[in-house]
């Protein structure tokens, strides 16, 4: 359970990054990733992932 | 309408204890007044440098911005931040995006090159306020290193409240905040979300939101003695009525200034209302807005929309002498250039009151106003050649006096020396109500051209902007006399 940047539509203006309340996020090479690892979507944190509802590209951060 | 506005001179330090004695005056001047009753001498003192607090400091010094804080807490209908160009130029764009040490760099770089720098500002793309830990740590760096260039930042007001009193610390004294709409009826057809406290929201409730919290942070900040510039876009349709009762809002809340610029869409930019046709306010419908607010707010009527990694002075942009590519390694700084510099401005400014003075005082005022298209280069003075200006300072003359209006752009018609004809009607279309171009030079082909289409070009080279324009109306109304006589 995880989700990932498409990263032909990232900005990379990395608002997810500081949202994330895992630090899943990560800036690499030239675009931010999503550490599957990490990343609970939020579960029991938030009404919904927090990287979606920054994201300013509409289907950007999506399940992976 | 008409709508009175303080000469230049007036704009002066030099004259500010008379027009205090003339009881202030009128309100819808460009950018700061000095002398009125709301502008107290430490005012003047915080703004006298700041190109985009202060029409007059516009003609002496550069500001630059760097891109270090990119990422946003709102979606504005106007704006896409995926888009970049660097023949754009429009806030919210930028070429390269910078980590706060390598903008440190560059700021340490155009300061030893640039002697005008007076102000280092973060705007965008993204919300400085937002993106706080990158835009704080940029103006630790260039606080250390370049104590006399002041900081100033942008805001959408979303997060502004949670950093005034840092703010406030880190002598951060002017700040912008962006507000389209104070009824959120209006302020959700500009804002389709917000982010806001771990949740995406929209509607009425996002607009709700976010015109609450900026009209607390511009409380905070005027509370706190910071200097708050209102920027507003005027999109047709949608807030045009809207910014008068906007104006007298921010007033009531201690703003010093109101910038209401224009919407900038096109369909290319992939913006919301570019995508959607909604289409930007005509020179026209923007001033009659700007004007509609007279008696509230001081407007900003010198603002040039300029990239948010510009460079330079307002209406020019070095940016590209300064990507990060080109920066060295180590920089020097060169302190001692900026002081020489503004001791330089400090003798011209009362060099320039008093030739203002002296130019009013000598014509008498024309009965109905004369405008004047002025290729300027800055420091009040035509010194530019026609073929290169790529804009025109307004100035009109009338029974108020000699005074800023506006600005109007056009293409730079003379690329290698080749006039370019299709260029030169763009010309002729934006100085279609301006009878006389003052510049340093010209050329005869455009001479004769702008003659064919009325309007008389003077070549002044050097001269302050008043006294040429003085000189210009003595020889017409030594023209008009014998024009009289022989009548």
């Amino acid at each position: 359970m995880a989700l990932k940047i498409i990263k032909s539509q990232c900005t990379v203006c990395g608002a997810c990054e500081f949202e994330c309340p895992n630090a899943a996020i990560k800036f690499k090479g030239e675009t931010y990733i999503i550490d599957a690892g990490l990343c609970t979507e939020c579960e029991g944190q938030f009404d919904s992932p927090q990287c979606v509802a920054v994201c300013p590209v509409p289907d950007t951060c999506v399940p992976a | 309408m008409s709508v009175p506005l303080v000469p230049l001179s007036d704009l002066q330090i030099a004259t500010r204890k008379e027009l205090q004695q003339t009881g202030g005056c009128a309100a819808s001047s460009c950018g700061s007044k000095a002398g009125s009753a709301d502008m107290d001498p430490a005012t003047w003192a915080k703004v006298k440098d700041h190109p985009c607090y202060s029409e007059e400091a516009h003609h002496y010094f550069a500001r630059m911005h760097v891109a270090v804080a990119p990422a946003c807490n709102i979606q504005c209908n106007y704006c896409n931040r995926k888009y970049d160009c660097a023949n754009e130029s429009r806030p919210g764009v930028v070429s390269e995006r910078l980590t706060p040490e390598q903008a440190a760099r560059k700021v340490m770089a155009v300061a030893s090159k640039v002697p005008q720098l007076s102000v280092l500002g973060i705007a965008g793309p993204g919300d400085a306020a937002y993106d706080w830990r990158r835009t704080r740590a940029t103006f630790d760096l260039v606080a250390a290193r370049l104590p006399d260039v002041k900081l100033c930042m942008s805001s959408n007001g979303l997060a502004l409240p949670d950093h005034v009193d840092e703010i406030v610390a880190m002598n951060i004294d002017h700040v912008t905040i962006t507000i389209n709409a104070i009824d959120p009826e209006i302020g959700q057809q500009i804002y389709p979300w917000i982010f806001f406290q771990g949740r995406r929201r929209t509607g009425l409730e996002a607009a709700t939101i976010l015109r609450d919290r900026q009209l607390q942070g511009l409380e905070m900040l005027t509370a706190r003695g910071v200097l708050v510039k209102v920027n507003s876009v005027l999109i047709p349709g949608i807030n045009d009525a809207h910014l008068t009762e906007v104006n007298r809002a921010v007033k009531e809340r201690g703003a010093f200034l109101h910038n209401i610029m224009p919407l900038i869409s096109d369909p290319a930019h992939g913006t919301h209302f570019g995508l959607t046709g909604r289409r930007g306010p005509t020179a026209a419908e923007l001033k009659k807005v700007q004007d509609s607010c007279a008696g509230g707010v001081n407007l900003m009527r010198h603002c040039r929309q300029c990239r948010a990694d510009a460079v330079g002075l307002l209406g020019e942009d070095r940016g590209q002498e300064f990507t990060l590519e080109k920066l060295p390694e180590v920089v020097e700084d060169a302190p001692e250039a900026r002081a020489a510099y503004r001791d330089w401005v400090a003798e011209e400014r009362r060099d320039r009151a008093a030739a203002a003075a002296n130019a009013e005082a000598a014509v008498p005022a024309p009965e109905k106003p004369v405008l004047f298209a002025v290729c300027t280069r800055g420091s009040g003075r035509v010194n530019q050649h026609f073929g290169h200006a790529t804009e025109f300072q307004i100035y009109q003359a009338d029974v108020g006096g000699i005074r800023f209006v506006g600005h109007r752009r056009a293409d730079n018609y003379c690329l290698g020396g080749q006039g370019d004809a299709a260029r030169m009607d763009e010309i002729l279309r934006v100085l279609a109500d301006v009878p006389h171009v003052l510049c340093a030079r010209i050329g005869d082909g455009p001479r004769k051209r702008l003659l064919a289409a009325g309007i008389e070009a003077i070549e002044t080279p050097q001269d302050y902007i008043e006294t040429a324009i003085s000189a210009v109306l003595s020889t017409r109304n030594a023209r008009n006399g014998r024009a009289a006589q022989r009548a």
